[in-house]
């Protein structure tokens, strides 16, 4: 489903080049859940950002459905990011002025979706993840938890086909990254392919295989039994 | 139907407006109502200043047509029939005809030892029926001292106040005034060869000059020391009803033949070249005030707008990052800008015509030679609401485009 071949990302700035991914071949298939792995600086959330079209590689190819990225356009990875990708950033990068309904409503209604329709799906979404009675309280009304709930809800109301997840419990307590887990296993279930940064091996160990990098490269491969 | 982006735009702009701090909105708004109030009034008051002094001549003197002597005549010929003939016109309201001629004013004359300089004044000396002036022109009202004339009135005269001293203390070899004159001081009158002595009755203050530097006489009086007993006026100020047409009627006397023995104009031909001139010139400068105005409120939008996109360059590069097309986010910024932009010249045009332009009608500024009025036309103040929503609108959307087009993932992590 998503294919990397000889991905490659360098940063310059001035006179100084420091190459983060060093020629990453990767692959997933449809509805599987890969938890990448590696120290800090590792180059883990920059290869996340690569093969989620938010950033460019230097070099290599990620291959998308059989879409060679390398060709799109800003704007073709745009609504392919929008009808295609679901995200979940570590600090849940909720739009404040926006309402959990609102925020989770937003993509679906960027996609063409009525508002009634986007309005509906968006609190059946929240009613599901237990946040029925949070719909009208904005982000800054919620607890961390609470945040990270209607990222996640928001990342796959309009169903993707990538869920990708870059360290979504980093900033919470147990009980509730122990919540968050627990509704990835359930779309894991579901069927939904999950790309997901940890640095947490017990979180890790939920996927169905985790995928170390470190130094910009893969150095292992790990396939778990669920 | 409306694209998805401007809706997006629209759906984004009005959460951010609903959930912005009061205080913020507020002052930024209150920015805009400053800027419209300096775009409308300066020039508004500028053009007013102007504006004052031409209503005033028109209501104290020109009235709505004025019919005068050709430049080469002392006075109309066949006046009685041109009066006669104006009164037959439907939309005429009240006429005043005036005779007038160039006279010299004395005083202090029984005082003056014969080396002392003779104390005097050049003045336009008129003769006109009290009634007829006052129903036209309502100079009555004027009066600061003493009272007007009434039809009865024997050798009393009512002066200008640019003809006393103590109205104008101005000493200049190029303009005198009479000195130690106030009601009931007799003065003499000189008209050609003819000598009168009259008592002042009254004294106009006015700011046209044509009424200030006059001195008024009963009409038949007037018509025994001019020696002219034939009718034959000088000028006839003829008001109109409500709602009539100075032009209309100007050109329907003009087609009766009127202008082979008199001048014929409205009350807007009769004004000076002079003051034409300084009209166009104040409205120039007001132009140039709204201009620095606009570019003022463009600066402070941009400024608001840029600082607002900067610290939201992260939501910005989440938008981005979730699928929202940077248009719409572009939108919701252009709406923003126009939101305060239009609500601040909404709150302006409140202020204008409910609050300032009736206070300024009512209280004109007192400006030396004209009562000052507000003078903003419809018309051009929605042009300058239309400017200003347009240069809002871009200086929303300049920022908001120099934002979004960074690097999606850099504004995500706040990277430069």
């Amino acid at each position: 489903m998503i294919e990397t071949k000889d991905l490659t990302r360098t940063f310059k700035s001035g006179d100084v080049v420091t190459p983060v991914l060093k020629g990453i071949d990767f692959a997933t298939r449809e509805g599987e859940w890969v938890a990448i792995m590696g120290r800090s600086g590792a180059g883990k959330s920059t290869f996340l950002y690569q093969i989620s079209l938010l950033d460019d590689p230097t070099g290599g190819e990620i291959i998308i459905d059989g879409h060679n990225t390398h060709t799109m356009s800003a704007n073709a990875k745009m609504h392919f990011r929008l009808s295609t990708f679901g995200f979940v950033f570590q600090d849940y990068a909720l739009l404040p002025e926006l309402t959990a309904l609102e925020n989770v409503a937003l993509p679906l209604l960027m996609a063409g979706k009525s508002k009634s329709a986007a309005y509906s799906t968006s609190s059946a979404a929240l009613e599901r993840a237990g946040l029925g009675k949070r719909v009208g309280n904005l982000p800054s009304q919620l607890s961390g938890g609470e945040q990270q709930r209607v990222a996640i809800v928001r990342a796959v109301a309009h169903k993707p086909k990538v869920l990708f997840a870059d360290e979504p419990t980093a900033n919470l307590d147990n009980d509730s990254a122990r919540r968050i887990m627990e509704i990835f296993t359930e779309l894991h279930r579901e069927g939904q392919t999950i790309i997901m940064v940890t640095h947490e091996e017990q979180y890790a160990k939920l996927a169905e295989r985790i995928v170390k990098i470190d130094d910009g490269r893969i150095v292992s491969e790990e396939k778990l039994t669920t | 139907m409306i694209p998805l982006n401007v809706r997006i735009g629209f759906f984004l702009a009005l959460r951010a407006l609903r959930r912005a701090s009061p205080w913020t909105t507020s002052l930024i708004i209150f920015v805009m109502i400053l800027t419209f109030l300096n775009l409308v009034v300066v020039s508004g008051i500028l053009v007013g200043l102007l504006q004052g002094a031409i209503d005033q001549t028109r209501v104290k003197f020109t009235s709505d047509v004025i019919v005068s002597a050709l430049n080469d005549k002392a006075y109309i010929e066949n006046s009685p029939n041109l009066i006669a003939l104006i009164e037959t016109l439907p939309e005429v309201e009240a006429i005043t005809p005036r005779y007038r001629e160039g006279g010299i004013l004395e005083a202090n004359y029984k005082t003056r030892k014969e080396t002392d300089k003779a104390n005097t004044a050049t003045a336009q000396l008129v003769g006109i029926d009290p009634f007829k002036e006052n129903t036209v022109t309502g100079i009555a009202n004027d009066i600061v001292e003493g009272a007007f004339l009434v039809p009865g009135d024997y050798d009393q005269v009512v002066l200008g106040h640019y003809l006393l001293k103590q109205y104008i203390p101005i000493e200049s070899p190029a303009f005198s005034t009479l000195e130690n004159v106030g009601i009931g001081t007799k003065i003499r009158m000189k008209v050609g060869d003819v000598t009168r002595e009259v008592t002042v009755k009254g004294i106009i203050r006015s700011k046209v000059d044509e009424i200030a530097l006059r001195a008024f006489m009963v009409d038949s009086q007037f018509r025994s020391m001019i020696g002219r007993n034939d009718g034959n006026v000088t000028e006839i100020s003829i008001k109109l009803k409500d709602g009539a047409d100075p032009v209309a009627v100007r050109d329907a006397l003009v087609r009766s033949g009127v202008d082979t023995y008199a001048k014929v104009q409205t009350y807007e031909d009769a004004q000076p070249q002079f003051l034409k001139d300084i009209i166009a010139t104040f409205n120039m400068l007001g132009n140039v005030f709204s201009s620095l105005g606009l570019i003022v409120a463009t600066i402070t939008i941009f400024i608001v707008i840029f600082i607002n996109a900067l610290t939201r360059r992260k939501f910005i590069g989440i938008l981005k990052g979730i699928g929202i097309d940077g248009r719409a986010i572009e939108y919701s910024y252009v709406f923003q800008s126009v939101f305060y932009a239009s609500l601040g010249a909404v709150v302006g045009l409140g202020l204008v015509y409910g609050i300032l332009v009736p206070f300024f009608a009512a209280h004109p500024i007192d400006f030396p030679f004209s009562d000052g009025i507000l003078v903003a036309p419809i018309d051009k103040t929605l042009f300058r609401v239309g400017l200003l929503v347009v240069s809002t609108l871009v200086a929303g959307f300049i920022p908001a485009w120099m934002i979004i087009r960074k690097n999606t993932l850099d504004s995500i992590l706040g990277r430069n």
